[in-house]
């Protein structure tokens, strides 16, 4: 994609084409004290003032660790929950504060596709009933009329209609998340939030249920938010991808920009830790190994977030948290938060932190080719 | 920390291993389940070796077996009918008395399984667990000693302030660092053999990278083998000397690594390879296998990749290819009817294509 159009096309607020607009969005969980008496109550800041844009028809992955906030910002957005403080914008309504009744009917507009095509599916109840509950709980077509449309969903989405009356189990893993597609589309919706909807599949069913997202979103024009950890999956389907880290977007970027430049030093180490299936260029490839684990996200390092594991953090990391803008003369599409980006061909494996060298040796080395 | 890349990290492999014994010998291995859907064949007729110091990986999706191998080898598939032989340091594992499988596993043959939280009991401290395990096997040391041990392993694989994190239970470790206690456990004795299946399956890029290093690291130093499960082609084009595919219980090529991405031969590697996302391509359509995984109860005839081969031939639905080798390269195996000799092979390949266009629709 090219990253001078995709900027262009960036419009200001108000641009049509933006089928959502999420603002300053916060998601806090607060925990339950031990002690009673204790005034403080301490909360996970799962998704600590997020800003993202996606416009109609296109993919927006969205990456990171576990625990980086991916998925609780997307239920933030279906409004499966409440938000703490921010404003999600779906097609022009403001809906951050709709009650659940004022939500109903907005809800077939926003659909979710799960992880786990077993966990996801009643066991006890037929296919057919299954993916016609869309239809029930908004009461519309009864009968011979929900079973029809059933079964076009059905064969929209590449299972044989005559099986109608089966039982999940009597489906294999990707038949299963076929079927999961096939409920969330009952009503064309506008935005589907697929929430790691390959990752437990083979990899030869993988591609068959890749391939069926990206056929339905160029016939119905659909829009999805893409969340998975598989970084090569993300690649593959998205137009724009949000790297998030502890709560952050920490950069976005079009997709081939973010991977032929990346700007955040934890991108760049994500990206840089992900096995390429080519033996022949894995002795070549350095690697960014970060140490240590994510913190916790109760109480958020100050700063850059990533500043504990970061090679190239500086006092100034510590001091004041940087800014998610272009940065090193980007594209205003391209936006990375970080005081001291990565340079193009900067080689931050042989960086080292000013700061607290003490709490983390940085390792780096090849893990293949010997 | 790092190892020099002297004496043992570069690991001399004998081309067709003149001479050497290998450390662990399978040949014709057959696991199969009795349930009351019918017999399950789990494993049909795996052979593989693997030298000192050598990484082999097998990969192959779920139901291929791939699991169920090593878990027999280890002696851990109850009420499974065996047949085969495991010959590991010239003994059979598959014939062992219970007391002495005990002293081999977890001795002599370490694992790692996927999930570390459900390896770890929830209920003992991290440290108590290896302590036992080293304690188990090791009558004489003292307990003060096996703890100090403890500590040591799990500053080798890794965990920062060992000293203090060796009493934490398993719930306060993340998923990372469970991991790494588990190959901290898996280590204890240094083992000459440690099978990880599919041992950062359920962990994030990054922490892979941490793990899949360290397993590196304690192969270099101790001149470990290891046995990697997965499903990731990444991992194994990173890390395995040799590879063995599996599919339907049966292994479908054998070749060294780069062969197996530069030069295979089986129909089902090759899909399995196309399938990926390309790393470096555009967002073209991906070039998925049709239809499903044969049911490990009801398998076709012939080759079990038959019904899902787009090369296939009347032949491949009837009998069963047998493992064989692929040109000059004695260790190159596939089990196809395809002609070994890869300038025929794709002769034939090109001739099926043509004829059978329709067949190559995507289910």
């Amino acid at each position: 994609m090219n990253a001078e159009l995709s900027a262009a096309s960036t419009g200001p607020a108000g641009d049509e084409d933006v089928l959502l607009r999420v603002e300053s969005l916060f998601k806090y969980f607060p925990i339950k004290s031990g002690n009673p008496f204790r005034r403080t109550r301490d909360f996970v800041h799962a998704v600590d003032g997020v800003s993202l844009e996606i416009r109609k028809g296109e993919t927006l992955g969205l990456v990171g660790e576990t625990g980086c906030g991916k998925s609780t910002l997307a239920r933030c957005v279906a409004r499966l929950y409440d938000l703490t403080s921010g404003r999600v914008i779906f097609d022009g309504q403001d809906i951050s504060t709709w009650s659940a009744r004022r939500m109903r009917p907005l809800r077939r507009e926003i659909q979710m596709i799960f992880q786990d095509p077993y966990g996801s599916l009643n066991p006890r109840r037929r296919v057919g009933s299954i993916i016609g509950d869309p239809f029930a709980i908004h009461k519309i077509a009864t009968g011979a009329e929900r079973k029809q449309r059933v079964q076009d969903l059905m064969e929209l989405v590449g299972l044989n209609p005559e099986h109608y009356n089966r039982f999940p189990a009597e489906f294999s893993g990707g038949q299963r998340q076929r079927i999961g597609v096939a409920r969330a589309l009952a009503f064309t919706p506008k935005l589907i939030i697929c929430d790691e909807p390959v990752s437990a599949l083979d990899v030869s069913i993988q591609a068959q249920i890749i391939n069926l997202l990206a056929d339905l979103q160029a016939k119905l024009g659909l829009t999805y938010i893409f969340i998975a950890h598989d970084l090569s999956v993300v690649r593959h389907v998205s137009d724009t991808v949000a790297v998030m880290y502890l709560g952050k977007v920490v950069e976005q970027a079009p997709v081939e920009q973010l991977w032929a430049h990346p700007r955040h030093p934890y991108t760049d180490a994500l990206l840089s830790a992900v096995p390429i299936p080519d033996p022949e260029h894995v002795s070549e490839r350095q690697r960014i190994i970060l140490v240590g684990d994510v913190p916790s996200p109760i109480n958020p390092p100050p700063g850059c977030r990533f500043h504990p594991r970061c090679p190239k953090a500086r006092q100034a990391c510590v001091d004041s948290e940087p800014e998610l803008t272009p940065r090193l003369g980007d594209a205003a599409a391209h936006l990375a938060a970080c005081h001291f980006p990565v340079q193009d061909g900067e080689d931050i494996s042989k960086s080292r932190p000013s700061i607290g060298a003490d709490l983390r040796v940085i390792e780096t080395g090849l893990v293949g080719g010997s | 920390m790092l190892c020099t890349t002297g004496a043992l990290g570069v690991r001399a492999r004998a081309p067709g291993r003149v001479g050497s014994v290998a450390l662990l010998e399978v040949e014709d291995l057959h696991v199969s389940f009795r349930t009351a859907d019918g017999i399950v064949q789990a494993v049909r007729g795996v052979s593989f070796h693997i030298d000192q110091g050598e990484t082999l990986g097998i990969v192959g999706e779920s139901g291929s077996g791939k699991s169920v191998a090593t878990q027999t080898i280890m002696g851990l598939t109850r009420g499974a009918r065996v047949s085969g032989r495991a010959l590991f340091e010239g003994r059979d594992l598959l014939t062992m008395k219970p007391e002495e499988m005990q002293a081999v596993r977890g001795a002599k043959i370490g694992m790692i399984f996927q999930d570390p939280l459900s390896s770890l009991h929830p209920f003992y401290k991290v440290g108590w667990q290896i302590v036992e395990m080293i304690r188990l096997h090791d009558h004489e040391i003292s307990k003060a000693h096996a703890h100090k041990r403890a500590v040591e392993l799990l500053t080798l694989v890794g965990i920062p302030q060992a000293d203090r994190r060796v009493d934490d239970f398993p719930h306060q470790f993340s998923g990372g660092m469970r991991q790494r206690a588990m190959i901290a456990m898996a280590m204890a004795l240094s083992p000459a053999l440690l099978i990880a299946d599919e041992p950062t399956t359920a962990l994030d890029v990054t922490v892979q990278a941490q793990v899949l290093l360290v397993i590196k690291r304690l192969q270099e130093e101790f001149g470990t083998a290891v046995i990697l499960i997965t499903h990731d082609l990444g991992v194994i084009a990173e890390v395995a000397d040799d590879v063995v595919v599996m599919y339907g219980g049966a292994v479908m090529e054998q070749a060294d690594r780069l062969t197996l991405f530069t030069a295979n031969h089986h129909p089902y590697t090759e899909g399995l390879l196309l399938s990926l996302p390309a790393y470096g391509g555009e967002r073209e359509r991906l070039r998925s296998i049709p239809g499903q995984p044969p049911s490990p109860i009801n398998l076709p005839p012939g080759c079990p990749f038959a019904p899902r081969c787009i090369y296939v031939m009347d032949r491949c639905r009837i009998d069963v290819p047998p493992l064989a080798p692929v040109g000059t390269d004695s260790g190159h195996l596939s089990a196809c009817w395809l002609p070994h000799e890869m300038a025929g092979r794709e002769r034939l390949r090109r001739k099926i294509l043509g004829q059978a266009p329709s067949e190559r629709a995507e289910a």
